[in-house]
């Protein structure tokens, strides 16, 4: 034992990060025993946990190539080193300790080792599946070190089989050597198995079990072929597919779903199928082929008629994801395989506003108005998981994440400062909800509409499984300052019983500090934060939604906003944007004139009533909404009067601007003036107290006074006029009024959207210039779900950019409330320096 | 304003600052009405103002909300309203014609309810102080033995009745004062439940809870339920009858007409085993002829009322805001 020498050194080792079943173990190995070091490695509570020892230039040379070579999935956070004495205890050679010991569970919160997301098939994998002379030809659940589910099997830590869903199968003797070996491709990879010993997947026709295995999948892709919607399992739960060329069966699953005009994304049988289906440029191209697999918002080509219209009316886009597991590889078939569908629609497997289903026998009844058939597994699915949603920018190739979910969770996002363990609840729409500690935010998977009492179980199951998963307890609760959130009730309750403090952030701020946090922005210095979004709960009560804040640590200043306009009956006026569009004209002082389309789309009796309704102020609430004004133009314009889904006539918009892009250049311009109510700093407050204050009420009559908006300055280009006093109120009239100018004189309608599109893009530069005159902030923040719009989004960027300003986007945080919780987090749980 | 709404507001100012302040166990219970032992009797006890715009509106007057309301708060202890006591707070220049009518239609409803206005009060407010007319009434009646009705008393397994359609009384209401057409045949359904709620007792003395769903809704009842007995409701959403032109005021409002105020309406609590029972007793009763089983009390998601849909969804009917904000971003 004692046979060290003085030339002989051990160092132990602590690897932080996503270290566990990532291969890393095999890794060190490899690493170790190519120097000639002795010594081990094992997995711990914090981490990966290694002893080296031999010269002192190998166990230097050891430690570089693990920063510099770490296997595909890992993501080395922390290396730490420790010199021990030499030779103390372990034997020559280098061993694998695969008993997890504990020994060392010093980790502080958030400190402990982090489980991978779940990752598309590989490529080696892959050419097991269809190589006839491999064990696992055909074999659905074929999986290795480099791919395969992680996030969704794991029920506890740290990440082993024991601790994964997959416990459930013992490992037949030759998938017990391969996870044994050292030197093999599938050493502690913790969901292997093979056709001897895995999961089997079976499909069920009307409540029998028809059939198993490889017929079941052949069976499915008949069935598909044939216009059924066929429930299929995947990673982290049920999809709905059909086949997306199939007229008659995309509408079936439509209606079955009641999801409106919704539009559907697709899976493609491969690269080349999608690349006739849509447009794919490289970067798209890497993020649709890459191991996060999501569902890529790719701009349809003109001439893909054989997709059926019912997949995507009036998008310009369609969400395409290739095969992620083997399963869908064996769905759509191997060469030689008897021909399916090629492109399906794959939906979320639940029933509308719902969370997605993930087990197996509430499959049955859930989905059972819907799927004709079940194709499904008896591996569990312990996360829910729905897939992600991204966009690749066209101006710089970066992704942005729409819905951060499969591939990406529980990735962590870095944070700017550190923070105190705490849990932020997001908003209620689109709800994900977000746990922090030390400089690490994780978000939740996507969880959904928070007014369902099946979504605020999974919410609740979500934020536990998050907290055992990071070994983090959340000492305080973050909730939005909309007191009818279900969210935030949700907190108020948790709260209540545990006495954990709750934080209330205003909606827009969030928006902003998430933007910032993910840029790693920490906020020292004022920042100019543009947050557009339909609706968030204003300071004054009133529905906020077309902000620009000045943001400073953990204040903001609300430096200008969208005028006011009455939004007749709340919930009404976002599902009928032609009574926002009337409500802007009447607004705007403009008249309702008959041969307006947002006149014409409605009946003589909803004019009259809403004319009432408008006087007197009934049931309306006041609002300063880009999202709000997107659908006014919409209507106005004809390109859509009701909405049957969230943002449909500001993507049907983009869609009608999209098509002149780049050949149109004019902009309108906003009115500007100074408004009141703009200009005082407000802070994360505070949760409900003894006695909470009294709540400012937009009071009965809420437009605001006709003179209030004052004459209107326009910006000049480059001017750096400043803007003293209260905040600048951005007035549409003037843009409105231009666009009825327009529709008399026949203007086409795409020119007009492009039109507007630019002139958003060109005040918010304007309103921008002037905070930074006022200010000499030079940083410009971009957030809100509005900046969902490609369009906007770019030229916003592109004209702030000419300006000077550093611009700050959402990457792999969404600019819509999923990345909210990022924001809340940020304002309530900074650690005191 | 928000204060007064019905709604979350009104709960905590009732929870944070009154309760504490007046500390004793008999408000405490928060019910519509208080229930006191007093001379060997057992006597409901309640009070409430009544500040409605307009004055008058199809169905019924101020006068009529503010007898019926009050007897409606005692019914809802299972007590025959006996004597009320009426206030009125008047603006300066308010036109006598306007008072008379009032009174009018308080006699009247008086008399409809079986109540005798034992004693009253008038004060004048300066011009620009009131709002016209405002009233408070204040009420006691008996409370049979062997009755214990209230809300603590929800039980997993009672059977949740409805006296009849819902949101009549709020979309006439703001019908009228905002001069919105939905059409004449949105009238009030402000009446007296004293005789309905003594039909029902007359099957069992042994109902739960009844409750009027005034300001708030039917939403509003059910939450201050939940929350008192610690159960889960489970209701239809289908179940609740809700008339054809409340429904399309309130789909063009952006209201829910769960949340819509009624004025005649009540919802009971009833131990499965009478249900049926009570439900036929109200369907013959003229104040229960619409009566319907709404729903269910449950074990599950304690304190929390919850909407099943036609789809086999659920939808979170939480405790109302004063304004009904859209959540939508
Ligand atoms: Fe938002
Ligand atoms: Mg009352
Ligand atoms: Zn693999
Ligand atoms: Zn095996």
């Amino acid at each position: 034992m004692t046979s060290g020498t003085v030339s002989r050194v051990r160092r132990r080792v602590t690897v932080r990060g996503t270290v566990q079943g990532v291969g890393f173990r095999p890794f060190v190995h490899r690493l170790a025993s190519g120097l000639a070091l002795s010594g081990f490695v094992r997995n711990g509570a914090q981490g990966v946990v290694a002893e080296v020892e031999g010269t002192p230039e190998a166990v230097a040379r050891f430690c570089e190539l693990l920063r510099e070579r770490p296997p595909p999935l890992a993501d080395v956070r922390e290396v730490a080193y420790e010199d021990v004495p030499a030779g103390a205890g372990a034997g020559e050679g280098f061993l694998i300790e695969t008993t997890d010991t504990g020994t060392d569970t010093d980790s502080g919160p958030g400190g402990g080792p982090l489980i991978p997301p779940d990752t598309a098939a590989c490529a080696d994998c892959l050419r097991e599946l269809a190589d006839p002379a491999d064990r696992r030809h055909r074999h659905p659940f074929v999986t290795c070190t480099y791919c395969g589910p992680r996030f969704t099997i794991a029920t506890a830590l740290p990440y082993d089989r024991a601790s994964t869903t997959m416990a459930a199968f013992p490992l037949c003797r030759r998938c017990a050597a391969e996870y044994a070996d050292p030197a093999d491709r599938r050493f502690h990879a913790q969901p292997v198995a093979c056709p001897d010993c895995g999961p089997t997947v079976r499909l069920t026709v009307g409540g029998r079990q028809e059939a198993a295995g490889g017929q079941a999948l052949a069976r499915a892709r008949r069935l598909l072929a044939r216009g059924a919607i066929v429930a299929v399992k995947g990673l982290g739960g049920y999809h709905l597919a059909c086949d997306a060329t199939d007229g008659r069966a995309v509408a079936a699953l439509r209606a079955r779903k009641e999801r409106g005009g919704k539009p559907f994304a697709v899976m493609c049988a491969d690269l080349a199928t999608a690349e006739r289906l849509a447009h794919v440029s490289a970067a798209e191209r890497a993020v649709l082929t890459g191991r996060r697999a999501p569902v890529v918002l790719l701009r349809r080509r003109e001439g893909a008629a054989w997709i059926d219209a019912q997949v995507c009316p009036g998008s310009p886009d369609v969400g395409v994801m290739l095969p992620y597991t083997p399963l869908h590889r064996l769905l759509f078939g191997l060469p030689g395989d008897p021909p399916g569908p090629r492109v399906l629609v794959m939906t979320s497997g639940n029933r509308s506003g719902e969370p997605i289903v993930t087990d197996d026998a509430e499959a049955l009844t859930a989905l059972a108005g819907i799927a004709d058939a079940w194709l499904w597994h008896d591996r569990a699915v312990e996360g829910p998981c729905d897939d992600s949603v991204v966009r690749v920018r066209p101006d710089d190739g970066s992704e942005v994440v729409l819905r951060r979910s499969r591939g990406y969770v529980p990735e962590p996002v870095g944070l700017p400062f550190p923070v105190v363990p705490a849990l932020a609840v997001g908003g209620d729409l689109k709800n994900a909800l977000c746990l922090g500690a030390g400089d690490s935010a994780w978000f939740s998977p996507h969880i959904g509409d928070m007014g369902a009492l099946e979504t605020v179980r999974s919410f609740e199951r979500a934020a536990a499984r998050l907290s055992a998963l990071t070994g983090v307890t959340p000492g305080l609760l973050a909730a939005d300052r909309h007191p009818g959130y279900h969210s935030a009730r949700w907190a108020r309750r948790r709260a209540a019983v545990t006495g954990q403090p709750l934080r209330l952030v205003q909606h827009h701020h969030a928006h902003v500090a998430a933007v910032l946090a993910e840029n790693g922005v920490s906020g020292t210095d004022p920042v100019i934060g543009v947050a557009f979004d339909g609706t968030g709960y204003g300071e004054d009560g009133a529905v906020w939604g077309g902000e620009v804040l000045l943001a400073r640590g953990t204040d903001f200043r609300r430096f200008a906003h969208l005028r006011y306009v009455p939004l007749p009956g709340g919930n009404a006026a976002v599902a009928n944007p032609c009574r926002t569009a009337l409500a802007h004209l009447r607004a705007a002082g403009l008249p309702w004139d008959p041969a307006l389309p947002c006149a014409a789309a409605c009946a003589p009796g909803e004019l009259r009533l809403l004319e009432r309704q408008l006087d007197r102020g009934a049931a309306c609430v006041p609002t300063s909404s880009m999202g709000r004004l997107f659908d006014a133009v919409a209507s106005l314009t004809g390109v859509c009067h009701r909405a049957g889904y969230e943002a449909q006539a500001a993507i049907e918009l983009e869609a009608a601007a999209a098509r002149v892009w780049g050949r149109e250049g004019g902009a309108y311009a906003f009115g500007t003036g100074r408004g009141a109510g703009a200009g005082t700093f407000g802070a994360a407050g505070p949760g409900p107290g003894p006695m909470p204050g009294p709540m400012p009420g937009p009071g009965p009559n809420p437009p605001y006074p006709p003179g209030e908006s004052g004459p209107y300055l326009a910006y000049a280009p480059g001017s750096t006029d400043s803007v003293p006093g209260p905040g600048v109120v951005l007035d549409p009239g003037p843009v409105l009024a231009a666009i009825v100018g327009d529709l008399r004189r026949g203007v086409p309608v795409p020119v007009i959207a492009a039109r507007f599109h630019r002139a958003v893009a060109v005040a918010v530069a304007a309103v921008c210039r002037a905070a930074r005159a006022e200010t000499g902030a030079d940083t410009a923040a971009l957030s809100g779900g509005v900046f969902g719009n490609a369009l906007l989004d770019q030229e916003c960027a592109a004209l702030l950019a000419a300006d000077g300003f550093t611009v700050l986007r959402h990457r792999r945080v969404p600019p819509g409330d999923g990345g909210l919780a990022l924001g809340q987090l940020a304002l309530t749980a900074r650690a005191e320096p | 304003m928000g204060h007064g709404g019905g709604g979350l507001l009104s709960a905590e100012l009732m929870t944070h600052l009154f309760a504490p302040a007046y500390g004793n166990e008999t408000l405490a219970g928060l019910a519509d009405s208080a229930v006191l032992s007093l001379g060997g009797a057992r006597l409901a006890f309640s009070t409430d103002s009544y500040v409605v715009r307009p004055l008058f509106f199809p169905g019924g007057s101020i006068g009529d909300l503010a007898v019926n309301g009050t007897v409606n708060d005692l019914a809802m202890s299972g007590a025959r309203a006996a004597y009320l006591s009426c206030a009125f707070i008047l603006e300066e220049g308010t036109d006598l014609t306007v008072v008379g009518r009032v009174a009018q239609a308080i006699g009247t409803a008086a008399v409809a309810a079986g109540v005798t206005v034992a004693t009253g009060d008038t004060k004048v407010v300066e011009t620009g102080h009131g709002d016209g007319i405002y009233l408070n009434t204040a009420g006691i009646g008996l409370v049979p033995a062997g009755v214990d009705i209230r809300p603590q008393r929800a039980t997993p397994g009672d059977v949740v009745i409805v006296s009849g359609p819902v949101g009549a009384h709020g979309v006439a209401v703001l019908s009228m004062r905002e001069g919105l057409e939905f059409g004449a045949d949105v009238v009030s359904d402000t009446a007296p439940l004293g005789g309905l709620v003594a039909a029902m007792l007359a099957v069992t003395p042994d109902l739960h809870v009844l409750r009027d769903p005034t300001r708030g809704g039917l939403a509003a009842s059910l939450n201050e339920i939940a929350t008192a007995s610690g159960t889960g409701i489970e209701i239809g959403e289908r179940s609740v009858p809700v008339p054809e032109p409340v429904a399309a005021a309130c789909a063009f409002l952006g209201l829910d007409p769960f949340y819509v105020a009624n004025e005649g309406r009540l919802v009971a609590f009833v131990p499965p085993d009478h249900a049926d029972a009570v439900l036929a007793a109200m369907r013959d009763h003229p104040q229960g002829a619409g009566a319907a089983v709404i729903g269910t009390c449950v074990p599950e998601h304690p304190g929390l009322v919850v909407a099943r849909t036609p789809l086999g969804t659920t939808r979170l009917l939480d405790l109302p805001l004063t304004e009904q904000l859209p959540r939508i971003c």
